[in-house]
């Protein structure tokens, strides 16, 4: 009985491994794709979707001789829970070897799990709360963090010689992590927060806000909101109270200028200083090439930071393969992942081999006319940047 | 209608025979142990299923059964998530006394509201559960230091009385779930099978009559929110529990409409309602968001309205009405 047992243990076995190793030869990776497709944040998916698909489009489906497939799924918004059980189907019953996408961190949260336990790389391309990266030693980002462009971006401004600055940031997560990371970036740099404000997520009137700023007077107010039609309205606000620059300085985050809100807000928008790590006009040939090639195929539509996050995440899958020359397990790919280094239409970027964590450039934007056209000029690049929160203190 | 059959026979026989499980039930149950051996690879669509069903139960306690519309439920099913995966962020992710805590916080939460509801009705109830709905999202957004806000919360859960471990597949998650949910039947079908919830069905039937004859209507109402609030509480833990996360989400208005969604198509009152209509409901998303991830929307419109306009009685109540046709 035993040994009858036995046999069919050891045939089952065998069964098993000349599968995968038939699976090996036919040599598919496949990637599942985990994003916000419909509701309300369903154009975040969107541009991430088109920038993966972009670059397959470019490189074409193939790496270190295997065929990439994409298997793409909709989480409705941050749903930790529909991501979980997504992830958890991609890999078990897709057989999934890579889960990336992400949109939002609660997404990443619930999957960060399955990762660690079915030993598969994952991707974020989006994601941009700090703690994601250490929820699964799976994970490597392609985004960006808040922090990691604020503090920056704070002790920036202390260097610049301001010394006081006025912060007002929408009340979610987000919103505190930046005021709470410029704050820290700009303290350390001699600069002096004169007073912070939290509005509402969806707030569409800033008079009262702007009001109390002005009675602040400080030479700098530093501003984080949701883009949509917030970023006119608050430009509106601060310019009929006369918070202009060069008078007043505005910082915010590269949201608050994205060429659609720049054509909202109007000649008020002069003058914003904002930082970001992607540019869309960054005179670069790399840049030129990706911009012209994403218009190209997406009847016009220009890429933004959630296009290039896709982009990149799908460039660190095809070249970890052809590093681990074909090898899709989790650990190899991750070993490949960590320290690797590439030109991406952002700049020069890298992944932090001890935290998973992308580092890259953080460009100084100021809005300008050019040609007649409002737009985000570079006047400063502080390079590599890591996430201050983990990393470099 | 179902007090006028009362009428027909003794009162006691009567809610006996309704006691007893028919085999139809029997063989219900029996079918959704299925995907353990048949679809392995859907255990946790299943079990995200089977939470959706008690919740959906718990809404038709209070809507099929005592007439108490709520748009605002998800209050309660939030609440008991974040009750379980707070207690887990602390150090304590024992699952059955996530579970417990989760009953009693949003039990505590139904009882407290429910003095407001049982004051008002039809549209201004309406009107009451969707602004309480409402307020406790804001709340939970606005302590993000207890609720990680935006972020949500992801949490460590210990395995199952101490043995089963929530794996990749799902079979700890909708054995869990599914045994939940088969709790939840029994302690719905004894309490709407007794004098009780005859007169929550008086209730709803006739609201003005009923204090008339003598019953304490109010107090009544109030009992029934507060075991559906409990269940909700309970339905929000598991899926905490289950998935190792929570987020604001278990606490929007979309999952409150949702479950009120599941419920129409299944049939309201019939008990089995909300769980026909959660398979319903969430096979459908399931497979029309994998055909199409971004448009899929329009399929499910296009489905509620079919089966509303074919089967106004939902699912259920069109088997129903078929039944007793061919039965004549």
């Amino acid at each position: 009985m035993l040994k009858k047992t036995a046999t069919a243990l050891g045939l089952g076995f065998g069964l098993a491994l000349a599968m995968s190793s038939t699976a090996l030869a036919g040599g598919t990776v496949k990637v599942g794709l985990i994003l916000p497709l419909s509701g309300q944040f369903a154009d975040t998916g969107a541009q991430i979707e088109r920038g993966v698909k972009l670059y397959m489009q470019e490189h074409g489906d193939e790496a270190a001789g295997k065929k990439i497939e994409l298997v793409v799924k909709d989480t409705g918004g941050p749903n930790p829970d529909v991501a979980k059980r997504l992830a958890q189907e991609l890999v078990v019953r897709d057989k999934a070897d890579i889960i990336a996408g992400f949109g939002l961190t609660p997404e990443a949260l619930g999957a960060a799990s399955v990762a660690t336990e079915a030993k598969k790389l994952m991707v974020d391309m989006n994601a941009a709360t700090s703690v994601v990266t250490e929820k699964s030693p799976y994970i490597v980002r392609t985004s960006m963090t808040i922090p990691q462009v604020n503090y920056a971006f704070g002790k920036w401004a202390a260097e610049q010689g301001i010394k006081h600055a006025y912060t007002i940031v929408a009340d979610y997560g987000p919103g505190h992590d930046a005021e709470k990371s410029f704050a820290k970036g700009f303290e350390e740099k001699g600069g002096k927060i004169v007073g912070a404000d939290h509005s509402p997520v969806a707030n569409p009137d800033f008079s009262a806000y702007v009001q109390r700023i002005k009675a602040a007077n400080p030479e700098a107010v530093y501003i984080f909101i949701p883009g949509g039609a917030q970023p006119a309205a608050i430009g509106k606000a601060l310019a009929e109270k006369g918070l202009t620059p060069p008078d007043t300085k505005i910082l915010a985050q590269g949201e608050l200028t994205l060429p659609e809100a720049l054509q909202s807000m109007g000649q008020t928008a002069k003058g914003i200083i904002t930082a970001f790590h992607y540019t869309l006009e960054r005179d670069d040939p790399l840049n030129k090439k990706f911009v012209a090639a994403y218009e190209k195929a997406n009847n016009g539509r220009a890429p933004d930071f959630f296009s290039v996050g896709g982009y990149d995440g799908m460039h660190l899958i095809y070249a970890a393969l052809e590093k681990t020359k074909g090898d899709a397990s989790g650990d190899a790919l991750v070993a490949a992942a960590k320290g690797m280094s590439w030109e991406s239409p952002r700049g020069p970027i890298s992944i932090d081999p001890e935290t998973r964590d992308i580092v890259q450039n953080v460009y100084i934007r100021e809005v300008k006319e050019v040609d007649g056209k409002l737009q985000n000029v570079i006047i400063d690049t502080i390079k590599d940047v890591k996430d201050p929160l983990h990393g470099a203190k | 209608m179902r007090t006028e059959r009362a009428i027909s026979g003794p009162a006691a026989t009567w809610l006996k025979k309704r006691n007893r499980i028919s085999t139809v039930e029997i063989a219900f149950w029996l079918t959704t142990l299925l995907p353990f051996v048949l679809f392995p690879s859907y255990l946790s669509l299943a079990s995200q299923i089977a939470i959706a069903a008690l919740f959906a139960l718990s809404v038709d306690l209070v809507l099929g059964y005592a007439g108490i519309i709520t748009l605002g439920h998800a209050m309660f099913f939030g609440l008991g998530a974040y009750a379980a995966a707070v207690l887990a962020k602390h150090g304590w992710g024992e699952p059955l006394t996530g579970l417990l805590a989760a009953a009693l916080i949003a039990g505590v939460a139904g009882f407290v509201t429910s003095f407001i509801i049982v004051r008002v009705q039809h549209l201004a109830l309406i009107m009451i559960t969707l602004g309480l709905g409402l307020l406790t999202y804001e709340l939970a957004n606005s302590f993000s230091s207890i609720t990680g806000g935006t972020d949500g919360l992801s949490v460590e859960i210990w395995p199952v009385l101490g043995i089963f471990d929530f794996d990749l597949w799902g079979y700890t998650a909708y054995g869990y779930a599914l045994a939940a949910l088969f709790i939840g039947v029994l302690a719905a079908r004894r309490i709407v099978n007794s004098s009780f919830g005859l007169a929550l069905t008086g209730i709803r039937e006739n609201s003005a009559r009923m204090p008339a004859i003598g019953s304490v209507y109010r107090v009544h109402l109030q009992k029934i929110y507060v075991i559906s609030a409990s269940m909700a509480g309970v339905a929000g833990a598991l899926l905490a529990e289950t998935t190792g996360t929570v987020s604001l989400d278990t606490l929007s208005f979309q999952r409150s409409a949702d479950v009120v969604v599941m419920l129409i198509l299944g049939g309201t009152g019939r008990l089995y309602g909300g769980i026909i209509g959660a398979i319903i409901f969430l096979v459908a998303r399931d497979r029309l968001s994998d055909l199409n991830p971004q448009y899929w929307y329009f399929w499910i419109g296009l489905l509620l309205m079919a089966i509303v306009l074919v089967m106004p009685g939902g699912v259920l109540g069109g088997l129903a009405r078929l039944f007793q046709r061919n039965a004549k």
